[in-house]
């Protein structure tokens, strides 16, 4: 117990405050050094893997017309096997990392009791919603590129490589597919958003991670259910889910942007919606935990 | 310390403060004065409204009604401005159990937008030294026993100088080493010119470091002021032994000291009489009893401990305030 050198040495507090980035970088260093974070994305890049692998050791090849789209070229083409990687994982297990990642946002750090720390720090509330939100976009686009990356690695690996033929028709070089396969991942990370926010709202109202993580997935798989009965179709442009595997605009030449534009304007109203309810959740909740 | 606001000279200031869960009225109505400088204690026993209190004055949870001040500002309108010069430990730490202990308090200063970055590394360590943790900064919290956790959640109190220190329970699940430890980091810190309120439920942990100390008791703050006004506001009482009791009551009467009438002033005892010693010398108090023909077989001062006076105020015993 020294005398006073721990705290009066020369710039311990600074006069103006910053806008805040530590936080935020803090927030994805802390998201992505932990072990949870790492599992789950080995885990979504193991689908393409296992697609592929299962693909190479079968003797007679998939038929065409039976499992997921695309399926059946990727013995011609190793470039799709991202695509049949991110269509096999988008109904259940990228909902299930985001509701993860989403649901544990704020009420994982009331679970652990860091929550009040991080606002008597202060954090501010709305800075801290922002920043996690933020960092549960950035895990989307993670979750995204580790299936996209791994099938295109996985496919090079194993299958030959190919000039791709799009749903047009028109036949692309290998650079130009590289680049369709990143805007693929980019239009399913903007489907992942709204999710996301209603992920993050969820997390505001419970202190018990696991519950605001199970809620947010059993709702991802909800909205599919009702997008797939035909006789709620007047619903179905509302479900945030309804865009999540319309990126086949992305597969021809020109590109319509179309899909990527209503999918957007869908995922920013549900994001509107709910970081607004976040926000009178949150801004004005007791912290008790 | 700046010093810039509360020319009162209070660094927490409380009117009607109440807060309510439902019927339940955890916090009532309680008007608190904390002088700058002071070390103050805030007693009660488990349940009795200090967590709830402090989650106040931190702006954790929004009061019922009622206002606090807090080094000038008021809770939580001014809380962005106020915060960063108060240090907190509420209700025990609270730390990611997969971070270092390093990690833990580099985290939570990233939070604080008056910290700077540069200098982040050296105010960690150096309030990591200042608990005593230096050599426990790399392991992760998971791995500390619940007195290092406590010692890394007062560390964390420290990452920037303050003018203020909120500590709920510090010495909680600390040995009688680490809780003399913290007794004497408070006294350094006091002597920097921080003032330090700092809520138990024993007594005996704090009476040696408060300048001021505040009772509370089922949501009610029960006393409040200096040690010494709290020690005086127990008067001193005598004890009367004598068969003459009501003579002896006339006695005391005429000298202005009430006699507590109560069975559990003298316990089962009908031969003792207990009554508030007034400003009469007790050797008057003596001689005029046996001037009146009283027949004195004991007499006695006795002046309340603290400690009888907290209980007094609080109640004894396991029952927890509703």
């Amino acid at each position: 117990m020294s005398p006073s050198e721990a705290i009066d040495g020369q710039g311990a507090v600074r006069s103006r405050p910053t806008i805040g980035l530590a936080l935020l970088g803090s927030e994805l260093s802390v998201l992505f050094r932990r072990r949870r974070t790492w599992a789950m994305l080995l885990a979504l890049a193991a689908v393409p893997v296992l697609i592929a692998v299962a693909v190479r050791l079968s003797s007679s090849g998939p038929t065409p017309g039976r499992g997921p789209a695309f399926l059946d070229q990727i013995t011609q083409n190793g470039l799709f096997v991202s695509a049949v990687g991110l269509i096999v994982s988008i109904p259940l297990f990228l909902p299930l990392t985001i509701g993860v990642v989403a649901g544990d946002t704020i009420a994982g750090e009331a679970n652990v009791s860091t929550l009040r720390y991080l606002l008597v720090a202060p954090a501010g509330r709305v800075r801290l919603l922002v920043v996690k939100y933020l960092a549960t976009a950035a895990f989307c686009l993670a979750a995204t590129l580790a299936v996209t990356i791994a099938g295109a690695l996985i496919g090079v690996a194993l299958f030959p490589v190919a000039p791709v033929t799009l749903l047009s028709g028109d036949t692309i070089g290998v650079a130009d597919s590289v680049i369709r396969s990143l805007l693929i991942a980019a239009y399913i990370t903007v489907s992942l958003l709204g999710l996301s926010a209603i992920g993050v709202f969820i997390s505001t109202m419970t202190d018990v991670p696991v519950g605001a993580m199970a809620t947010t997935i059993v709702l991802s798989v909800v909205s599919q259910i009702l997008d797939s009965l035909p006789q709620l179709d007047w619903l179905h442009p509302w479900l945030f889910s309804h865009y999540w595997l319309g990126f086949a605009d992305l597969l021809r030449q020109p590109i319509s942007w179309d899909s990527f534009g209503q999918n957007a304007v869908l995922q920013g109203g549900y994001f509107v919606v709910f970081a607004a309810l976040a926000y009178g959740r949150f801004s004005t909740k007791d912290i008790l935990s | 310390m700046t010093g810039s606001a509360a020319s009162d000279g209070l660094a927490i200031e409380t009117s009607g403060l109440t807060k309510r869960f439902g019927s339940y009225t955890a916090v009532d109505s309680i008007d608190l004065r904390v002088p700058r400088g002071s070390v103050f204690g805030f007693l009660g026993p488990n349940g009795s409204g200090k967590t709830t209190t402090i989650r106040m004055l931190l702006g954790l949870a929004a009061a019922s009604s009622g206002a606090a001040t807090v080094l000038g500002g008021a809770m939580p309108t001014d809380l962005h401005r106020v915060l960063p010069r108060v240090g907190a430990l509420v209700e025990g730490p609270g730390f990611y159990p997969f971070l270092s202990g390093y990690s833990n308090l580099d985290r939570l200063d990233t939070a604080d937008r008056y910290a700077p970055s540069s200098t982040r590394r050296r105010r960690v360590q150096s309030a990591l030294e200042r608990v005593g943790l230096s050599h426990a900064s790399g392991k992760k919290v998971r791995a500390y026993s619940l007195g290092m956790k406590q010692r890394l959640g007062i560390a964390n109190a420290l990452l920037t100088p303050r003018e203020l220190l909120i500590l709920d329970e510090p010495t909680n699940g600390l040995d009688p080493q680490g809780t003399r430890e913290v007794r004497n980091l408070v006294r350094s810190l006091a002597a920097e010119g921080t003032t330090i309120f700092v809520s138990s439920h024993l007594l005996a942990e704090i009476e040696q470091i408060c300048t001021h100390a505040a009772v509370m008791s089922a949501g009610r703050l029960v006393a409040q002021g200096t040690l010494a006004e709290l020690r005086g506001v127990g008067r001193p009482h005598v004890l009367l032994r004598t068969p003459d009791r009501d003579a002896a009551a006339g006695v005391l009467a005429r000298l202005g000291m009430g006699v507590d009438a109560s069975d559990a002033a003298g316990g089962s005892d009908r031969g003792v009489l207990v009554a508030a010693l007034s400003d009469a010398a007790p050797d008057r108090v003596v001689a005029a009893l046996v001037a009146a023909g009283v027949r004195v077989e004991g007499f006695a001062v006795e002046r309340q401990s603290l400690e009888e006076r907290f209980v007094a105020l609080t109640g004894e015993g396991f029952d927890v305030a509703q």
